[in-house]
C-alpha cells in the first residue's frame, strides 16, 4: 500500500478554515473592543467593582437555578425545558407569604425569620412542582426517543406557566423590601448594595450545600450511580425511580432558593419571570459543561460575570451604541462558541465521550 | 389471588381516581376555567362550558374506574364508580367550604363568591355538601353503565356527543359561515341561537351525526371490501378524486368562511411552510434546528429591505423579482449558520441553533443596527404582492399565494426525500457515522439540507413580511421556532402530511378559538404533553416510525387466554403424571 501523504495544510477542510476564521474574528474583537474601551477611559474603578458585583450576584442564581438542569441532564440525558417555570412557581408563591408578612409587620421585625419562611415556602413550593413533573411528565417517557421528553418539557413550561397566570393572575407583583437590605455595606472600602451581597452568599451557601449533599451522603452517592450508569447503578440496588426522583426535588429546592433571591434584587415577580433566568441558566449549565456540579456554578458566575461586565468591557470599545441591550447577545455568543469549540463545557470531560 | 383482594385493589383505585379527579376539579376551577367557560353556552340556556367540564371531570371517575375493573367484576365497577365519583365531589366541595372561612382570593385571583356559587348549585356551602358529592356519584355511575352498553350503540353515542361539543366550541366562525341565502340563514337559525346551539340544534346534530355513524358502522366493512377489490386503475382514480375533492374544499373554504377564517389559515400555511422546512432538517436528516425562526425573520427583513417603498428599503422591487433574492439569502443563511455547527451533534445542535436564533433576533433589535433595519420600529410600507397590476391585498387572496407556495414546497420536498440525497439524510439521522463510512459527504449533505430548510422558512418569512406589510423584530421570537417544532412531532416527523396536521392543530385551532385566548397556551402545554405521552409517533406519522415507537407492543406475546389454557394444559398434564 501506498500511503497517501498528505501535508497539514491539505488535511484542512474549508470547515476548518471557517472555524478558524471564527475563532481569530472573536478574538480581534473582543481585543479591539477591551483596548478601545479602556484607552477611552469611560468607566471609573468603581464602575467596574459595580460590574462585577452586580454579576457575581446574578451569576450566583443563574447557578441555582443551572444546578437542576445540569443534575436532571446528567442522570436523564433530557433538557429539562419546564425549570424555570420550577423557579417561577416558588418565588411567585411564596409572594404571597412576604406579603403577608409585610401586612403583619413581621418582616421588618424579625428580618432573618422572615428570610428564611419565605426561603422555605418558595423551596418546598418548586420542590413540589419539579416533583410532580417528574412523575407525571417524564417518568413515563423515560425510555422514549430523546426528542419526545423534549417536547414533553416545552408543553410542561407552558403549561406550567399559564397554571400559575390562571392561579395568581397576570400582573407583576411588587415583592415586599426588607429595611435591613436598602442601601449600601461598605465591603474592603468599597460600597456594595446590600440586596447582592445577601444574594452571593445566600447562593454559596446552598452550592456548599448541595456539593457536600452530592458528595458526602449516601442519596448524593446513588446520584451519582445513577448519572454515572443508570442500568448498573439498579443491579447494585439503587432505587432508580427515588433517586431521580430526589434530583427533581433537590433542583426544584435550588431553583425556589433561587427565585426568592431573584425577587430580592429585582423585587417584583410575574409569571413569565422563569423564561429568560431559564434559558441563561441553562446556557450556564452548559458553559460549565453540562451534567457537572461544580461546572454549573462556575459556568453561571463567569455567565453572570460577562454579562454584567462584556457589554461595557467589549462592546463599548467598538463603539455600539446601547451596549446593554446586546449582553444577551454576548451571553448566547458565549454559548455556541463553547459549544462549537469546547462542547464539554469548561469543566466537563466526561459527556464528550458519550455522544450528546 | 382472592377475589377480596383483587375487590380491595379496586376500591383503593376507586378511591384514588375519585381524589385526582377532585383535584382535577379543584384545579380547573381556581385556574378560572370553570367561571369563564360558564359564560359560553354549549346549548343556550340549557348547559354551559364550564358545566360541560365539570360534568365531563365526573364521568371522567367513573370512566376510568371501569376501566380497570377486571372482567369477573365488571359489575362491581357500578358501585365503585359511584364511590369514586362521589368522593371527587367531595373533594371539590373543599373548595367552596374553605372558601367561606378564609379570603382565598387573596392569593387565587379566581376563587370569587360566584365560582362557589357555581360549585355549589347555588343553594349554599348545605346545599353543595349534598348535592356535589351526589353529582359525582350519578356521573360516576352514568359513564360506569355507559361502558357497559355494547360499543355497537356506545360508539354513535359518543361521536354525536362529540360533534355537538364541537360544533358548540365553533359556533361563532359558523355562525359566521352560515350567513348568505334563505335557506342557509334558516339553518342557521335553526340549529343557533346568539350565544349557542339551540336544544332542538344539538339534537338534531347529535342525531345525524349518530345515526350517520351507525350506518357507517353497518357499512364500513361492505365499502372498504368493495374499494379493495377495484382494479389498481380504479383505486388511483378515486385517490385522484378524493385528493382533488381534498384540494377544491381547502381552497373553497375561505371563500365560503370569511376572511377570519382564510387569516387562519395563512397562518397555518406559513407555519406549514416552515414545517416543512424543519422537516428537512430535523424530520429528514435528523438535525435538529432550535432556532429555526433565524430564517423566517431573514426571509421577512430581506423582502422588506428589498420591497419597502419607505425610508429602510434599498431596492424597491416588486415581490415577485425580491422572491428569488429572498430564497437565496435565507438559502445562504443557513448554510452559513450550518458551517460551524456541522460538528455538534444532538441536543448540543439544537442549543446551538437556539443560541443563533436568539443571537439574530436580539441584533435586529438592537439599537447597534437601526439605521439599517429599523431597530425595534421595524421596517414598514412594504407592498403587497401583485399579480398581472392585481394587488393580493385580502386574506383570501393571500391565502392562495400560501396554498401555491405550500404546494410548490411540498412537492420540492417529497421528491427530495425519495432522491439519492434524500436517503442520504436518512442514513445521516439513523446514524452519521454509519453513513459517513457508507461514502455520504457528511459536510455537503448537512449543508445542504440546512441550506434547504431555511430556504423554505425564508419563504413563508417573504410572504409573512408582505401580507401585514411589515416587520418587527417582535414577531420573530423563540415561541415560533417551538411551535414549528412541536408541529412536526404533533403531526409526525418526517411525514409530509403531519406537517400540514400538525400545523392545523397547532395552529389553527388556537387561532379559531381565540375566545378562549386566556387558557389557550394553557390547553396548548397540556395537548402537548398528553399528546406525547400517549400517541408519540404523532398524529400521521410515517410508518417506519410509527413502528419504531411501538416496538414493545410488537413483540409477540401471548393473549392471557391462551396462557391460562397453556398453564391448565402443564398442570393437568403434571397431575396425571403425579397421579
Amino acid at each position: 500500500m501506498i500511503a497517501i501523504q498528505r501535508t497539514w495544510w491539505q488535511k484542512l477542510s474549508f470547515v476548518d478554515l471557517f472555524l478558524w476564521a471564527f475563532r481569530i474574528a472573536v478574538i480581534v474583537v473582543v481585543i479591539w473592543g477591551t483596548v478601545g474601551t479602556l484607552t477611552a477611559g469611560k468607566y471609573q474603578r468603581e464602575h467596574w467593582i459595580f460590574f462585577i458585583v452586580f454579576g457575581l450576584a446574578q451569576g450566583g442564581i443563574y447557578a441555582l437555578i443551572a444546578l437542576g438542569y445540569t443534575m436532571v441532564y446528567g442522570i436523564l440525558r433530557m433538557i429539562n425545558f419546564a425549570h424555570g417555570e420550577v423557579f417561577m412557581s416558588g418565588a411567585y408563591t411564596a409572594y404571597f407569604a412576604a406579603a403577608a408578612l409585610n401586612n403583619s409587620g413581621y418582616l421588618n421585625r424579625h428580618p432573618f425569620i422572615s428570610f428564611l419562611t419565605l426561603l422555605a415556602v418558595a423551596m418546598s413550593v418548586s420542590t413540589g412542582v419539579a416533583v410532580l413533573l417528574e412523575r407525571i411528565a417524564y417518568r413515563p417517557l423515560r425510555h422514549a426517543p430523546r426528542l419526545v421528553p423534549l417536547i414533553t418539557a416545552i408543553g410542561a413550561s407552558f403549561f406550567l406557566q399559564y397554571t400559575f397566570r390562571g392561579l395568581y393572575g397576570t400582573g407583576f407583583k411588587a415583592y415586599p423590601e426588607f429595611e435591613v437590605l436598602k442601601g449600601d455595606w461598605i465591603v474592603f472600602g468599597v460600597p456594595v448594595l446590600r440586596t447582592q451581597v445577601l444574594v452571593l452568599v445566600a447562593s454559596v451557601l446552598m452550592m456548599v450545600g448541595l456539593y457536600a449533599f452530592v458528595m458526602r451522603t449516601k442519596i448524593g452517592t446513588a446520584m451519582r450511580a445513577v448519572s454515572e450508569d443508570m442500568d448498573a447503578a439498579a443491579l447494585m440496588g439503587v432505587n432508580v425511580d427515588r433517586v431521580i426522583a430526589i434530583t427533581f426535588a433537590v433542583g426544584g429546592a435550588m431553583a425556589g432558593a433561587a427565585g426568592i433571591l431573584y425577587a430580592m434584587v429585582f423585587k417584583q415577580v410575574h409569571f413569565f419571570m422563569g423564561f429568560v433566568p431559564g434559558i441563561k441558566a441553562f446556557t450556564s449549565a452548559v458553559l460549565g459543561g453540562i451534567g457537572n456540579i461544580p461546572g454549573a456554578m462556575l459556568g453561571g458566575m463567569f455567565l453572570g460575570l460577562i454579562e454584567s461586565v462584556g457589554p461595557a468591557l467589549i462592546l463599548d470599545g467598538l463603539g455600539i451604541v446601547a451596549p446593554y441591550q446586546l449582553k444577551d447577545v454576548i451571553a448566547f455568543t458565549m454559548l455556541v462558541m463553547v459549544l462549537i469549540f469546547r462542547p464539554s463545557g469548561i469543566l466537563g470531560e466526561r459527556l464528550a465521550v458519550k455522544k450528546a | 389471588m382472592g377475589a377480596s383482594s383483587a375487590r380491595r385493589s379496586l376500591l383503593r383505585q376507586a378511591l384514588r381516581i375519585g381524589l385526582i379527579f377532585g383535584i382535577v376539579g379543584i384545579y380547573l376551577s381556581l385556574v378560572g376555567m370553570v367561571e369563564t367557560f360558564h359564560g359560553r353556552a354549549v346549548i343556550a340556556g340549557a348547559i354551559s362550558l364550564g358545566q360541560t367540564m365539570l360534568l365531563l371531570t365526573g364521568l371522567g371517575t367513573g370512566f376510568l374506574v371501569a376501566r380497570r375493573t377486571p372482567e369477573p367484576l365488571r359489575w362491581l365497577s357500578i358501585p365503585y364508580s359511584a364511590i369514586s365519583g362521589f368522593l371527587s365531589g367531595l373533594v371539590l366541595f373543599t373548595l367552596p367550604f374553605l372558601g367561606n372561612f378564609v379570603d382565598l382570593r387573596a392569593m387565587f385571583v379566581n376563587a370569587s363568591p360566584t365560582l362557589f356559587a357555581l360549585l355549589t348549585f347555588g343553594k349554599g356551602l348545605a346545599g353543595g355538601l349534598l348535592l356535589l358529592p351526589l353529582a359525582g356519584a350519578v356521573l360516576g355511575m352514568v359513564s360506569a353503565l355507559a361502558l357497559q352498553v355494547p360499543r355497537r350503540f356506545l360508539r354513535p353515542i359518543g361521536v354525536g356527543v362529540t360533534t355537538v361539543l364541537i360544533v358548540s366550541l365553533f359556533q361563532e366562525q359558523l355562525q359566521i359561515m352560515l350567513v348568505g341565502p334563505a335557506v342557509v340563514e334558516a339553518i342557521r337559525r335553526f340549529l343557533f341561537q346568539a350565544e349557542g346551539l339551540t336544544v332542538r340544534g344539538a339534537s338534531t346534530i347529535f342525531l345525524v351525526t349518530a345515526l350517520a355513524n351507525a350506518l357507517w358502522g353497518q357499512y364500513r366493512e361492505g365499502i372498504r371490501q368493495q374499494v379493495t377489490q377495484l382494479p389498481s386503475a380504479g383505486r388511483k382514480s378515486l385517490r385522484a378524486i378524493a385528493l382533488i375533492g381534498g384540494l377544491l374544499l381547502v381552497l373553497l373554504l375561505p371563500l365560503v368562511a370569511g376572511s377570519f377564517f382564510a387569516q387562519v389559515l395563512v397562518f397555518v400555511g406559513l407555519y406549514t411552510l416552515m414545517g416543512f422546512g424543519l422537516n428537512v432538517d430535523l424530520g429528514f436528516a435528523g438535525l435538529f434546528d432550535l432556532g429555526f425562526v433565524a430564517f423566517f425573520a431573514i426571509g421577512a427583513y430581506t423582502t422588506a429591505l428589498l420591497t419597502s417603498t419607505g425610508p429602510l428599503g434599498i431596492a424597491h422591487i416588486s415581490f415577485w423579482s425580491a422572491l428569488p433574492i429572498v430564497v437565496l439569502m435565507s438559502l445562504l443563511a443557513g448554510v452559513m449558520l450550518g458551517v460551524p455547527v456541522l460538528r455538534i451533534r444532538g441536543d448540543y445542535l439544537a442549543i446551538a441553533t437556539l443560541g443563533f436564533g436568539e443571537i439574530i433576533r436580539l441584533l435586529v433589535l438592537s439599537d447597534f443596527l437601526r439605521p439599517w433595519l429599523g431597530g425595534s420600529q421595524g421596517i414598514l410600507e412594504i407592498p403587497k404582492p401583485r399579480i398581472f397590476g392585481l394587488e393580493l391585498a385580502t386574506p383570501q387572496q393571500i391565502f392562495y399565494v400560501t396554498v401555491a407556495f405550500c404546494v410548490v414546497v411540498a412537492y420540492i420536498a417529497w421528491r427530495l426525500r425519495d432522491s439519492r440525497i434524500g436517503r442520504a439524510w436518512i442514513a445521516i439521522r439513523e446514524d452519521e457515522d454509519v453513513a459517513a463510512a457508507m461514502g455520504i459527504n457528511l459536510i455537503n449533505a448537512k449543508l445542504l439540507a440546512f441550506g434547504i430548510g431555511a430556504s423554505f422558512a425564508g419563504i413563508a418569512g417573504a410572504i409573512f413580511a408582505s401580507m401585514v406589510s411589515s416587520v418587527f423584530p417582535h414577531s420573530f421570537n423563540l415561541f415560533i421556532s417551538i411551535n414549528v417544532l412541536a408541529l412536526l412531532i404533533v403531526g409526525g416527523l418526517g411525514s409530509l402530511p403531519g406537517v400540514v396536521v400538525g400545523s392545523l392543530v397547532l395552529i389553527g385551532l388556537p387561532e379559531l378559538l381565540r375566545e378562549f385566548s386566556e387558557y389557550r397556551l394553557l390547553v396548548y402545554g397540556a395537548a402537548l404533553v398528553a399528546m406525547m405521552l400517549l400517541r408519540p409517533e404523532g398524529l400521521w406519522p410515517e410508518p417506519v416510525r410509527k413502528r419504531e415507537l411501538h416496538v414493545e407492543e410488537l413483540e409477540v406475546t401471548p393473549a392471557p387466554e391462551v396462557m391460562e389454557e397453556a398453564l391448565a394444559a402443564t398442570k393437568g398434564h403434571v397431575e396425571v403424571e403425579g397421579s
